[in-house]
């Protein structure tokens, strides 16, 4: 299952509870607000690594760029745009976590 | 429904409180409104979804309506599948013992697996 945050980790328990659900080797997918988890030299960036350690962390280009952190983003993190987004969504059935 | 037609397995998810935004509230709509198309429903119940369904709720004074007792009327609409998150009774200091209903108590690692099992869940 493809889990979907929308949501900035420092505002919600999206990313948290998407994270205590998840299967191990499920893909996590930021996206909207939910970027800001995968920026470099925030209080969340070791959160980030450790659920790199279980999970892929996909993070959607266009957000990062919008928000001015699209060269800050933690080492890991696989970068993807709208098709890859479409692609990933297409592959798995998806829960979606606000 | 036509005998022909499958019931298809339907979930909802409760993971918001109740009365400090609609969500709580408009999942049980969805509820009673699949329940009346006898589709194989499941409810769910986790992070401060919970909440929901917390007893002795008194909401007089708030003017909001209290809508934890329709829960208990499931049972007549044919839901039976329940079921809640251990972690997020017990880290809210609550307990099966505290709620309208009873439903089953599942760990974390479980409900990724419900989701799966569903052809469509709707978190609420």
């Amino acid at each position: 299952m493809l889990h979907l945050v929308n949501k900035s980790p420092f505002e919600s328990t999206g990313l948290e509870s998407a994270v205590r659900y998840a299967h191990k080797g499920s893909p996590i997918l930021l996206f909207e607000d939910g970027v800001y988890a995968a920026m470099a030299g925030t209080a969340y960036e070791d959160k980030i690594k450790e659920i790199m350690s279980d999970h892929e962390v996909y993070v959607l280009k266009e957000d990062l760029a919008a928000r001015g952190i699209a060269d800050r983003v933690v080492d890991g993190v696989k970068e993807i745009d709208y098709p890859g987004f479409v692609d990933l969504v297409e592959q798995h059935k998806t829960a979606s976590w606000a | 429904m036509g005998e022909e037609e499958k019931a298809e397995k339907l979930m909802i998810v409760f993971r918001k409180a109740p009365y400090g935004s609609i969500y709580s509230f408009e999942g049980l709509e969805n509820v009673l409104i699949m329940g009346a198309y006898d589709q194989d429903i499941s409810i769910l119940f986790i992070d401060d979804g919970v909440y929901a369904i917390k007893s002795d709720m008194d909401t007089e004074a708030t003017g909001i309506k209290n809508f934890s007792p329709t829960f208990r009327a499931l049972e007549a609409y044919d839901i039976e599948k329940l079921y809640i998150d251990r972690e997020s009774l017990e880290s809210r200091g609550l307990s099966v013992d505290d709620l309208v209903i009873k439903p089953k108590v599942i760990e974390a690692d479980e409900v990724e697996k419900l989701m799966e099992e569903q052809k469509n869940f709707f978190m609420f």
